[in-house]
């Protein structure tokens, strides 16, 4: 037992390594996204000085910086961070359940969910209020993955609902959704508008209210997405190895649908259909987190933010005086970079 | 007797593979269950590790019904190995070995020097601690099936079952995972089920055989008392000569053909 005894150390100190390297990747990724936050309420269409920037956050006296700092930037900030969290982490739980590297958060119809439930509600109440037609976005989203959840369990037969089954049901639903949805926009002008200006995606505008309005959800989602990672990672062995180590599968697989709506469902009915963030950031991250959904999940939640709030600083300022919408950059940014990642890196088999 | 069937039923759907079987698993044994192919060997595997609920009957785990108990207070006493188990791409051997401690964590504690240490243990027992950092899809086959017993391992259960552990295992990799089986036997004296298709070294590595065809048990025992002639015609249509092996002294079966 001797050379047990003297093997035992290194091997600890092996798997000690990992740890500290991961959770030095968590520090940089937070201090990154400290300096993007920085950056997003320092720069904007109207120039104002970093001294001016700071006084509006400390000490405000009401002046046009002041306003423009306060009722303009650090909404649109914190809504950035929320939604690029979000959608980041909501990413990672949807590759993570499907075991599919082409998953993105849209996949269980929440997006499509959201769009319809909004424009229809423009149009069959008359709602207009930016406040309240989130809500209807926010139900959308809910009751669209519900039905998704519905029918891939109904079509997966006695073993439940399988990856498979929610794809094509997702896909089936968001198709469905996206007809009514063209319908309506083209009978009603005003939804038009409204939708036009949510499919493009933005974190513009939008102002506190919408934040707090969201806020609880993202947050509940983000929590349980944190909790159910260990779970997600005995789910990566297989059903069958996952069952074995006592996990309920079933079980872990509705609370990650779960905790997917709520993330999702808050990020677009607050900011629209921001794409790509979902689906890039987990890849990004990969590298640095390997296959463990114990960092994968912050870390994509911390690198969606990051990604998210430079997009929309680099949005505010190539097309000045207009602005261009975060959506829009992350796509013409995002899609050539992914193309790029995914012929370096061999990493999209999961 | 720790794990028990009872009258089991077991099936997929409509299609019924077994019908009422009864089988005691003899604690501190290696028990391998043997039979031609779609016999219902893996089912009934899957059935005592609880990975199939029984359409008819039930296992008992320690006298209590298995598919009543918490998957984690199941996870803690019996862990069971599928065949060709995957993994995603890039897991270390060090990482895998780790999930198997899943069941002894909770979301307020996720990771203790205890855990650490049967990790290490896992690693060292089954001679991968040089290969704890190597991604998994980089081992060989042998290697590979080291790591998943080790994962098992990491899971300190009393009762361990493995689904074909040597599939796809070329023969000195087969002997090299059966010595292994044998060698954690031996230390801790824990009880072993495994499913094998090769009838020679499940007579040299398993104390007791469970010969079953249509989804019955033909016969049970000691490989001496199974392993015979007339099991091997009975059950596999197979006409062969059991002669000791000179190595072991164990039954040895030499094929002559299918019995027409």
């Amino acid at each position: 037992m001797s050379t047990a005894a003297l093997a035992r150390p290194p091997a600890k100190g092996r798997l000690r390594r990992i740890r500290r390297r991961r959770t030095l990747a968590l520090g940089v990724l937070t201090a990154i996204l400290a300096l993007t936050v920085v950056l997003s309420l320092a720069v904007g269409a109207n120039p104002v000085a970093p001294g001016d920037v700071w006084l509006a956050l400390t000490a405000p006296t009401g002046g046009e910086s002041d306003i423009v700092v306060r009722s303009l930037r650090v909404p649109r900030t914190a809504l950035g961070v929320l939604a690029g969290i979000s959608l980041g982490v909501a990413g990672a739980l949807m590759q993570g359940h499907t075991r599919n590297p082409l998953a993105d958060p849209g996949l269980l119809g929440v997006t499509q969910g959201a769009a319809f439930a909004m424009v229809v509600s423009i149009l069959v109440f008359d709602m207009t209020g930016l406040h309240t037609y989130i809500w209807f976005g926010l139900a959308g989203a809910l009751l669209a993955s519900a039905g998704v959840f519905a029918l891939g369990t109904a079509g997966g037969g006695r073993s439940g609902s399988t990856p498979v089954t929610l794809a094509l049901a997702g896909t089936a639903v968001s198709a469905f959704l996206y007809a009514f949805t063209s319908a309506v926009v083209l009978l009603d002008e005003q939804a038009m508008d409204v939708f036009r200006f949510w499919q493009a995606g933005s974190v513009a505008g939008r102002g506190e209210t919408v934040f707090w309005q969201v806020l609880p959800f993202a947050a509940a989602g983000l929590l349980i997405a944190l909790a159910g990672a260990p779970g997600l990672n005995t789910l990566a062995l297989g059903e069958d190895v996952a069952c074995s180590l006592g996990q309920n599968v079933a079980v872990t697989r509705a609370v990650g649908i779960v905790a997917v709506t709520l993330l999702t469902g808050a990020s677009v009915a607050a900011c629209g259909a921001v794409a790509f963030v979902g689906l890039m950031v987990p890849h990004m991250v990969r590298p640095l987190a390997g296959p463990d959904h114990r960092w994968l999940v912050p870390y994509s939640g911390l690198l969606g933010a990051i990604l998210l709030l430079t997009a929309d600083v680099i949005g505010r300022v190539v097309a000045l005086p207009g602005e261009l919408e975060v959506g829009v950059v992350l796509a013409l940014i995002g899609a050539p970079f992914f193309v790029a990642l995914v012929r370096r890196r061999n990493q999209v088999r999961l | 007797m720790r794990l028990q069937a009872v009258d089991v039923t077991l099936g997929y759907g409509d299609r019924t593979v077994v019908d009422g079987l009864d089988l005691g698993i003899e604690t501190g044994t290696v028990t391998t269950i043997i039979g031609p192919n779609g016999c219902g060997k893996s089912t009934l595997l899957r059935a005592l590790g609880r990975l199939l609920k029984p359409t008819g009957g039930r296992v008992l785990l320690d006298g209590k019904r298995i598919d009543r108990l918490a998957g984690r207070d199941v996870a803690k006493i019996l862990g069971i190995l599928p065949q060709t188990p995957t993994a995603p791409e890039g897991l270390t051997v060090a990482d895998l070995v780790a999930r198997g401690r899943h069941p002894h964590q909770s979301w307020y504690r996720q990771w203790s020097s205890d855990d650490e240490g049967v990790v290490a243990e896992a690693l060292q027992l089954t001679g991968l601690l040089d290969l704890a950092e190597r991604p998994l899809d980089e081992l060989s086959g042998g290697q590979r099936q080291r790591a998943w017993i080790s994962m098992a391992l990491a899971q300190g259960t009393d009762l361990l079952l493995l689904d074909e552990p040597t599939t796809f295992l070329d023969l000195a990799h087969q002997v090299e995972v059966l010595d292994l089986v044998r060698r954690l036997h031996g230390r801790g004296g824990s009880t072993i089920v495994m499913v094998l298709h090769d009838l020679n070294l499940a007579a040299r590595y398993a104390d007791r055989l469970v010969a079953m065809r249509d989804g019955r048990i033909v016969t049970a025992g000691t490989p001496r008392e199974v392993l015979t002639e007339e099991m091997l015609l009975a059950v596999f249509g197979l006409e062969a000569k059991v002669v000791p092996c000179p190595v072991s002294g164990a039954p040895l079966v030499v094929p002559i053909g299918r019995a027409s």
